[in-house]
């Protein structure tokens, strides 16, 4: 144990080891809280939110090689304020994290970036967008964006671009979280193709696929009683997709929400019990690694599981994180990410 | 029924409050010294650890900038940006305090204070504000700032946010050092393309002096270990007597209707509570010791380590717990035989209290067969030990065979030295003697291994000291190292010093594998330096001629021993053959090692420009050198060393390490010294029927007296013989087999006489002290005492 791990317990939110995710449920102080029917304004929302305690930048693809084997890749950048300020120098009190993760059908690479707001070394900036942290970068017009991260044993570089309009999910980008109205705001870019060099340790591959970009800030996003969440991103083979999360709460129950995306990037929000999400298998972690998925509403029933069940993000706080196949009534593919399984 | 029971088995020590005091002194001055070495050691150990974890110090290469300034802290970012994992650390003194900053996100773990503990405040930490963690001490010197308590912190030290520290220091925007991480990404370009003006510091991969420090533990370890045998040699004697004069009253007990069960339950909560007191006032005693003896090992050790080591002294729970425990499991030992015995006595057996003397024949034919059983096992561990297990095992039956065996020896001896008394009363002095035998042999035993660990310890420290002199001339010999960092410094050095020293000796190395042994390699110029500094082990003839003749090599002991090779064998380097010509003693370095001639080092490893060099030179002239070099050469001051002053200091604080010596010695001895006396005590009351004839038939009471004197210390000497080679054949256990199987290089063994022989004084003096008042008691013992064994005899 050092400081380092010290601050990760106390502070950063979603690192609170301690109490888990459930962190992201406890009381705020002077920062600011979500409020319905926002308004947002771009490219300024595309930066960061300084008086609003924790934001995220979080890019998922599903790529594929030449020879057709599936891969996943995550770039995510988090922020997590201990004042609602800006600040400058080494007291400011805004602090980043990034993970980054490329994950084959057999491997799954991790790296993790911690750094200080206030000195330069990561941070988002509007005109031009640039959000960075250490030698990870996601830059561009939102339009076309370039992308790159790198670890001990991977790195890529990658071009994307948007084939679709920005999507808000649950009321105009106001996404509730909880029966007692937790919210945070959030909307995404899932229309993105992408292409460029994965840095493997069998040498260079070059990929296509499929991203998606996921803008989310709050303050307390989360109610006292959650402890994690399952999240689904799925691209239909028909362009449609959805958004789908879980809640887990300590009682046993479940708070779910959806977005279903059309093709063209109409929106249709779901609230709480129109998704339903079932484990069907779990790993050797007890992770669920196969779920039935389910939106009686638009006919979905569909399975979704993993293209590599040992996606476990070994960073300060764990999580599981990777690509997914989808089959039933609608086939494609997607990302899951899941936490709160330590 | 219990508390009757507890009550008539107490009453043994209402009735003999001096076996009472034997029982828990011996056990409080075992667990006393036992520990207060571990103390001594714990401590050290702790503070030295804390040192180096504050700042990972030589776990992590480093990047430094050339000129040795401050770099900007856009360095940082610049870095940071282009892919290097690298964590700033900024220092300072303030009031006397090293300020050390660090950046707690990115510092690699192990690094930075301490465990999370009540007090942090992490807001404060990072928000610059201000916290800083050290010791109260530390704390206590800059009372305007807040801090957290740790007894974790180096001494002198305060770890706190690099925002802080910059503020503090007042050099905002300034990073002197940066960390490089473990675990580097893919892709990251050079260093030389992104920050010119750093060069990497590579990590120093266990100090070579934290191994002789390490290995000075292990040997203080051993002492206390020894100490407290002899220490639990005294429990035994007091135990064993006490049982065996309490078999009546066991006997009594069990007649009256107590089961043997409770009996037994009682008795070991009796011991384990005398353990507890004993080895609660043991461990008190021990403190005491520690904290007399921790400013000299601290200064030893800071010497040695050159970091700071805290002179003061906590209450470690490791070290007072483990005494505690060694206590009862002391006792236990001791009280397990005389427990077993009491278990096994028919009811109805006779209750007599029978003289130690009666039983004593078939005891000791019996424990003569364990000895010289126990002392094979030892000769053959002699040759085959090779493990630290194997080396403790020889330690163990070493001694525990020789104390085992000391009786029956002196029994020999002295049943020869009767054969030559010619008078009466010398023949009486004999056959009294050897009567007495078996009351004292305990007693004896415990000096023989008191003896037996000084002469050893001191012999190893002091082969020790004069391994680690020779080792320090021969390594820094040169009176001043200069480290260069590229082409144009290294002809301005060869320039300007050239004119000014007597020979500039490059020292250039590089990493190859030998007999599947990673090993530098180095090539030394043909200098008398190496010609009359090193020392060999083994060596061929003219090996320092053939191997400047660039036809041999020489090896250091450690790859002689891991690869079996010696003298003769030939290695390759660089796919060239070398026989090899010697092998040289290279104390505390972990790798293996090499030396060729200069000359085809240069044609093997043409890509390695020697960057560091030893200038030979008047030692009075360093000072004012390095000035000059600095002001004419342009290379700075800290890329010098003054290895002369470095080695004054390190040979100075073997001084210390001798007052640690001696005072461990004279306790033990000591403690040796008491458990004579005690026996002596005990065995003055039965003695008065033996007396009593001796007495009746001339013999005066001061004569007596005197004999009895005479005796304690002729018995004193003659276990100061057998002393002597037990003592060196534990020296050479530690040396030749514990050394090597802990370190992997062997410390040659000196012998040292004249301590031996002051070694023996000390004993004869103790046992003279210890025996005085038994013997003064003796010849004043009332004649009507006398008189009366006589009015009883039947």
């Amino acid at each position: 144990m050092n400081v380092r791990v010290l601050f990760l317990m106390c502070w950063l939110p979603f690192a609170a080891q301690a109490q888990g995710f459930a962190g992201l449920g406890t009381q705020v102080d002077g920062f600011s809280i979500p409020q319905p029917a926002p308004a947002f304004d771009f490219p300024a929302d595309h930066g960061p939110h300084n008086d609003y305690r924790i934001e995220w930048w979080y890019l998922t693809a599903n790529l594929k090689g030449a020879d057709g084997t599936d891969y996943g890749l995550q770039w995510t950048l988090f922020r997590s304020a201990l004042a609602p300020e800006a600040g400058a120098g080494w007291a400011a009190p805004q602090l980043w994290m990034g993970h980054a993760a490329v994950t084959t059908p057999d491997d799954h690479y991790v790296s993790e970036r911690l750094a200080r707001g206030g000195i330069g070394q990561a941070g988002v900036t509007t005109a031009p967008f640039t959000a960075w942290i250490d030698d990870w970068e996601l830059a561009g017009d939102w339009n076309t964006l370039q992308m790159r991260a790198s670890g001990p044993e991977f790195a890529y570089d990658m071009q994307l671009t948007a084939q679709g309009p920005l999507v808000f999910h649950g009321d105009n980008g106001f996404s509730v979280k909880s029966a007692a109205g937790q919210a945070s705001y959030y909307y995404s870019q899932p229309f993105f193709a992408i292409e460029g060099i994965l840095q493997l340790p069998d040498g260079d591959i070059a990929v296509t696929g499929h991203a998606w970009l996921d803008r989310e800030w709050s303050s307390q996003p989360l109610a006292d009683n959650q402890t994690g969440w399952d999240w689904f991103s799925l691209s239909f083979d028909s362009g449609a997709k959805l958004m789908g999360f879980r809640l887990q709460q300590t009682d046993g129950a479940n708070f779910t929400s959806a977005t279903w995306i059309s093709a063209e990037g109409k929106t249709t929000p779901y609230s709480n019990g129109a998704l339903q999400a079932v484990p069907l298998a779990v790993n050797d972690a007890d992770v669920p690694i196969r779920w039935q998925v389910t939106l009686p509403d638009m006919g979905v029933d569909v399975t979704v599981a993993a293209i590599n069940d040992n996606a476990w993000m070994t960073t300060s706080v764990p999580y599981w994180e990777g690509p997914v196949t989808v089959s039933g009534t609608h086939a494609g593919i997607g990302y899951l990410e899941m936490t709160g399984y330590e | 029924m219990t508390k009757a029971t507890l009550q008539a088995l107490l009453s043994h020590w209402w009735r003999n409050p001096l076996q009472l005091f034997t029982l828990l002194a011996g056990l409080a001055l075992a667990t006393a010294l036992w520990s207060g070495v571990q103390a001594v050691n714990a401590e050290a150990r702790a503070s030295y650890d804390a040192a180096a974890a504050t700042l990972g110090e030589g776990q992590y290469d480093r990047l430094v900038r050339r000129d040795g300034q401050p770099m900007a802290q856009d360095t940082y970012i610049t870095l940071r940006r282009a892919g290097w994992l690298v964590s700033p650390v900024v220092q300072g003194r303030l009031n006397g305090v090293r300020i050390v900053g660090v950046e707690p996100l990115t510092a690699p773990g192990g690094i930075g204070p301490v465990a999370p503990q009540e007090g942090a405040d992490v807001a404060r930490f990072l928000s610059g504000e201000g916290q800083l963690f050290g010791s109260s001490e530390t704390a206590s010197r800059l009372p305007e700032l807040a801090f957290v308590i740790t007894p974790e912190a180096a001494p002198g030290t305060a770890v706190t946010d690099i925002g802080v520290a910059q503020r503090l220091l007042d050099r905002q925007g300034q990073i002197d050092t940066l960390i490089v991480l473990p675990g580097q990404p893919m892709g990251q370009p050079p260093l030389a393309d992104i920050a010119p003006d750093l060069a990497r510091q590579p990590a120093q991969g266990g100090s070579d002096i934290a191994r002789l420090t390490d290995s000075f533990h292990l040997n203080l370890t051993a002492f206390g270990l020894l100490s407290f045998a002899v220490g639990i040699f005294i429990v035994n004697g007091a135990i064993g007597l006490a049982f065996e004069q309490r078999r009546p009253v066991v006997r009594t007990l069990r007649a009256l209707g107590v089961p043997l069960r409770s009996l037994v339950v009682l008795m070991v909560a009796e011991l384990m509570f005398f353990a507890l007191m004993a080895g609660g006032v043991g461990v008190a005693l021990g403190y005491v010791i520690a904290a007399l003896l921790l400013p000299d090992v601290a200064a030893t050790l800071q010497g040695l380590y050159g970091a700071d080591v805290s002179g003061t002294l906590q209450l470690r729970p490791v070290w007072w717990l483990s005494a505690l425990a060694i206590a009862l499991g002391g006792t236990a030992i001791a009280a397990s035989g005389a427990l077993y015995q009491l278990a096994q006595m028919p009811l109805l057996a006779a209750a007599q209290p029978r003289a130690l003397a009666m039983a004593a024949g078939r005891r000791a034919r019996f424990q003569g067969i364990v000895a010289f059983a126990l002392l094979c096992v030892a000769g053959i561990l002699m040759i085959t030990a090779k493990g630290l297990i194997g080396g403790f095992a020889l330690l163990a039956t070493l001694l525990i065979g020789a104390a085992l065996a000391l009786p029956l020896v002196l029994d020999r001896l002295l049943a020869g030295l009767s054969r030559l008394a010619r008078s009466v009363t010398a023949q009486w002095f004999w056959a009294d003697t050897r009567q007495q035998l078996p009351g004292l042999s305990l007693a004896l035993m415990a000096l023989l291994l008191a003896m037996a660990a000084n002469i050893g310890v001191s012999t190893m420290v002091s082969s020790f000291r004069l391994t680690f002199t020779d080792f320090l001339d021969q390594r820094l010999a040169s009176e001043l190292y200069v480290q260069v960092e590229d082409t144009t410094q290294l002809a301005a050095l060869v320039d300007f010093a050239s004119p000014r020293t007597d020979a500039i000796l490059p020292i250039q190395s590089a990493e190859v594998t030998i007999a599947g042994q990673t090993t530098q390699v180095f090539g030394p110029r043909d200098h008398a330096t190496y010609r009359d500094n090193w020392v060999f082990l083994e060596t061929a003839a003219a090996a320092w001629d053939t191997t400047f003749a660039d036809e041999t090599i020489l090896i250091n002991e450690q790859l002689a021993r891991r690869s079996g090779l010696s003298i003769g064998d030939v290695v390759q380097v660089q796919g060239r053959d070398f026989p090899i010509a010697g092998v040289y003693g290279d104390y505390g370095n972990p790798i293996g090692q090499a030396v060729i001639g200069e000359d085809i080092f240069a044609r093997l490893f043409p890509d390695v420009i020697p960057q560091r060099f030893g200038l030979r030179m008047d030692p009075a002239a360093v000072p004012g050198f390095v000035e000059e070099l600095e002001n004419r050469a342009g290379i700075p001051a800290t890329q010098s060393v003054d290895q002369a002053r470095i080695k004054a200091i390190s040979l100075a604080i073997f001084e210390r390490t001798f007052t640690v010596t001696t005072a461990l010695n004279v306790l033990t001895l000591a403690v040796a010294g008491f458990a004579i006396l005690m026996s002596l005590l005990t065995l003055a009351t039965m003695r008065v029927p033996q007396l009593a004839p001796a007495w009746a038939m001339g013999m005066t009471r001061r004569q007596i007296g005197r004999l009895e004197l005479m005796r304690a210390m002729m018995l004193a000497i003659l276990t100061a013989i057998v002393a002597l080679p037990l003592g060196l054949a534990l020296a050479w256990a530690l040396l030749a087999v514990v050394n090597v199987a802990a370190f992997g290089w062997k410390l040659p063994m000196y012998l040292f006489p004249l301590d031996y022989a002051r070694l023996g004084l000390f004993a004869l003096l103790a046992a003279a002290l210890a025996a005085l008042w038994p013997a003064r008691r003796l010849a004043r013992t009332p004649p009507a005492d006398l008189l009366k064994v006589f009015s009883n005899e039947r």
